[in-house]
């Protein structure tokens, strides 16, 4: 059975290989501090397979993630000149290779597809081929593999070397963005634990007035915009929102169609992940890997269609569900 | 009620433009301390935080073959092949974009697009090149812009996508809350129909604010034009 593990060792490996490469590179004025910062998420990658099967402790961990905090968030990190081809050189290389270049790039996209809908429902000796549940992310992983590999056949490129070192100078340019999801990741789970959650459900239920339908649909949807952008997560405000306004009052005191509203106070919810920074995966971490000097692009080419579409749920659930 | 402080520290963070980590390295601290953990289980915290989120990471894992693939020109070759839809624009791209995006998602291919794996690669230089096409070398406030939006069709197909599926996590998430602490039968099938009309929705809001793109980006670019132009006639 290919596992998602796998994966995560083959990240944290890489990210290790990287992190020696950041030390030796003489251009970077933080070469120490880069290398550091890499070295321990890869480390940290590997160690945490232990973690989740409750055989490390987690504390050490921990430590490890705010020392990475505080490398990047107090300037210990830099990048190198990237060991890199020339615009003139690519134009050449383009000209020469052509739509062949495609390929490994479309390879990605087609395995994942494969792992999806074919590979998911293959077995081999009674044990599924890919682990359950992890599939997405092994159809990425095998993808990125396989283009690899087919990568380095149509360029003739013998040197495993150079699509490390692209990679590097890639994660370098993205430097602590890349951090970021996982660290908003575990400031949800500690909002959950410490009560976040509660108290902004007591807060809603008391702000909101019992009488009328339809203020208590712009809340419950609201509520899930705004509580979602707090989280960055949808899935952490439904529960909340749910069990302070939509269960409730919609379903229950107004008696509304179930489904409808629990759908679409969702997507309600999702309309707040477009516009906050705490969804860093689709936000902030784009934003440094298309190297954008304003990391708030995307969000702000976000915020009208996020804004329309928050009213185009209040307006569907207001005549739908009731 | 103070537990909320953790809240407030991080809009303050992000508003007055912190680092980020450290924004929320403080809220988690502060708020894990404030709802009663102890040091040590707010340290435990982050580690498993940062174990069992590794998934959002993984993309790295494409990084390598997509710098080799930059090394050997494909950004360049991707513009050359837009060049030859004349009739591709800038917006018209990203609307077909964003529509496969959703159609992706909303029949479970979720990992097929993404900002790592098609965005940076394929989806950018093309929008790019579109506009390079018509307008010439792009001024720097231009192409922040087409790489803004790119990004932001990939989010909108995907989030208003992916909840027309039946087994993604959003709705698997509402019927599993749900049946369990209500005691209801609710269906996925249920839930995912309801989520066809904000589908639509969204392509049609976003689609048409792509569209727009095109005569946003003529605005601009034969205003800088001409700009250009008047200083040129002035410098003579």
């Amino acid at each position: 059975m290919i596992k998602a593990e796998w994966f995560y060792w083959l990240v944290g490996l890489s990210f290790l290989v990287m992190a020696a490469q950041m030390v030796a590179d003489r251009s970077n004025p933080k070469r120490f501090g880069t290398g550091a910062f890499w070295g321990l998420i890869g480390a940290g990658f590997i160690y945490s397979s232990w973690v989740v099967t409750k055989q490390a402790p987690a504390e050490p961990l921990g430590v490890a993630v705010l020392l990475m905090a505080c490398l990047a968030g107090f300037g210990f990190t830099g990048r190198g000149t990237p060991r890199t081809t020339s615009t003139e050189q690519r134009v050449a290389s383009a000209a020469k290779l052509g739509n062949r270049l495609f390929i490994p790039a479309l390879t990605i996209p087609v395995v994942a597809m494969a792992c999806a809908i074919g590979v998911k429902h293959l077995s081999f000796g009674g044990e599924p081929v890919l682990e359950e549940g992890s599939e997405t992310i092994l159809g990425l992983g095998i993808g990125a593999v396989v283009a690899l590999a087919v990568g380095m056949i149509i360029l003739r490129e013998k040197r495993i070397s150079v699509p490390v070192q692209s990679g590097r100078s890639m994660l370098e340019a993205m430097g602590w963005a890349m951090l970021l999801p996982q660290m908003l990741a575990t400031l949800g789970a500690i909002f959950q634990v410490s009560g976040v959650g509660d108290q902004v459900g007591k807060l809603t239920t008391a702000v909101l007035p019992k009488d009328s339908l339809y203020i208590a649909v712009v809340v419950y949807c609201v509520g899930m915009f705004a509580f979602t952008m707090v989280m960055g997560n949808a899935f952490a405000a439904f529960p909340v929102m749910t069990a302070a306004v939509g269960w409730p009052v919609l379903v229950g005191h107004f008696d509304g169609n179930a489904p409808a509203v629990l759908a679409i106070g969702m997507l309600a919810g999702f309309c707040g992940t477009l516009v906050t920074p705490m969804a860093a995966n689709f936000n902030i971490v784009p934003a440094a890997l298309l190297e954008l000097k304003d990391q708030y692009g995307p969000i702000k080419a976000q915020l009208p269609t996020a804004g329309v579409l928050l009213g185009c749920n209040i307006v569907i659930m207001a005549l739908f569900a009731f | 009620m103070i537990v909320l402080l953790g809240v407030l520290v991080v809009v303050i963070g992000f508003a007055t433009k912190r680092n980020p980590l450290l924004v929320v390295g403080v809220a988690g601290i502060a708020t894990g301390l404030l709802g009663g953990l102890s040091p040590g289980k707010v340290l435990a915290a982050f580690g498993n935080g940062f174990a069992g989120s590794r998934a959002v990471t993984i993309f790295a894992i494409t990084l390598p073959v997509i710098g080799l693939l930059e090394r050997y020109g494909l950004q360049e070759q991707a513009r050359n092949l837009i060049a030859r839809f004349g009739k591709l624009t800038t917006g018209r791209f990203l609307a077909l974009y964003l529509g496969l995006r959703q159609i992706g998602a909303a029949v479970g291919l979720t990992n097929v697009f993404g900002h790592a794996q098609t965005v940076r690669p394929l989806a950018v230089p093309m929008a790019e090149g579109a506009a390079e096409r018509k307008y010439g070398q792009l001024p720097h406030r231009t192409r922040e812009k087409v790489r803004s939006f790119s990004a932001s069709a990939d989010n909108v197909g995907l989030f208003f996508g992916e909840d027309v599926f039946l087994a993604v996590g959003s709705i698997l998430l509402i019927t599993g809350f749900v049946n369990t602490t209500y005691g209801t039968h609710l269906e996925p099938l249920q839930l995912a129909l309801w989520a066809i009309p904000t589908a639509v929705c969204a392509f049609v809001v976003h689609g048409w604010r792509l569209l727009h793109l095109d005569r946003q980006l003529e605005r601009e670019l034969l205003t800088a034009h001409v700009h250009d132009t008047a200083v040129v006639e002035a410098a003579k």
